[in-house]
């Protein structure tokens, strides 16, 4: 897919739309959303089987490298995906411009440690669990 | 002068007097459901945070969520993905240019929901047998 193909002649001679950001939002929304299908499915099928598990038997499973890597992918996905359709319905719903820049930044800010917080956990559990 | 004549012409469609239609519905319910699912990847997200920090946190989380309203939020929870996924797939469809007429977008409503309620029922079928199953 080409980028120009979404946008107007004009917003490509001047490579931003009335954003001034192009397609850049829209392309990584729609890549965190094809990327999310595969990853969540992976996400529900796991913790059915998961079920009753104890805290050895939970962490051993996600200390597999597969596990680990895929629920950091997970996490990665979702979270950025989360991020990029906050802002929008924040865009679209608050009026004024002061209280909207707060909001976008807290909204980034918390999206990131939140990342932070899954990441490390799932990589501290994939380093230490059965020790 | 001429005689300025009153026409009858539609209202702008206001959302107090206006019965949105079930496409209106589903495109805020997106919305909706896409907000409930950013709460629910952080309860996830604790989730792991808990396990990350040892056994007795993971075990109250755990015991959490096997609570009545544990299980409703679990049961809410994939109800959302699944809508958000099935009319997501449709968005990637819209963005091809297809799809997009009026019946069209009627009629895959329909297909959106009824894919959403055969996930749902399916993925707790499921997960009732694998939880007697591990007993």
């Amino acid at each position: 897919m080409k980028k120009d193909e979404f946008t107007a002649p004009l917003k490509s001679a001047k490579g931003y739309g009335s954003a001034h950001e192009g397609a850049d939002h829209w392309i990584k929304q729609k890549l965190t959303a094809v990327a999310n299908i595969p990853l969540v499915l992976w996400f529900i099928w796991s913790i059915i089987g998961l079920q009753g598990s104890t805290h050895a038997e939970f962490t051993q499973w996600l200390a597999q490298p597969h596990n680990s890597i895929l629920m950091i992918l997970l996490i990665i996905s979702v979270i950025y995906h989360a991020k990029l359709g906050s802002q929008v319905v924040v865009e679209d719903y608050i009026a004024h411009e002061g209280f909207k820049t707060v909001k976008l930044l807290a909204q980034k800010l918390f999206f990131f440690a939140v990342a932070i917080a899954g990441i490390f956990s799932v990589l501290k559990i994939a380093f230490t669990a059965g020790m | 002068m001429s005689e300025t004549k009153k026409v009858q012409r539609p209202l702008s469609p206001h959302l107090q007097v206006y019965k949105l239609p079930l496409t209106a519905l589903m495109s805020i319910s997106h919305r909706i459901t896409g907000t409930a699912l950013m709460l629910g990847s952080i309860l996830i997200i604790a989730f792991l945070v808990s396990a990350a920090y040892g056994e007795t946190q993971y075990n109250f989380v755990m015991t959490m969520a096997g609570t009545l309203g544990g299980k409703i939020i679990l049961f809410l929870w994939s109800a959302a993905v699944y809508y958000h996924m099935c009319n997501g797939i449709r968005h990637l469809f819209w963005d091809t240019g297809k799809y997009l007429e009026k019946d069209t977008a009627m009629r895959t409503n329909y297909v959106v929901l009824i894919f959403t309620v055969f996930f749902t029922a399916l993925t707790w079928m499921y997960a009732a047998e694998s939880f007697s199953f591990n007993m």
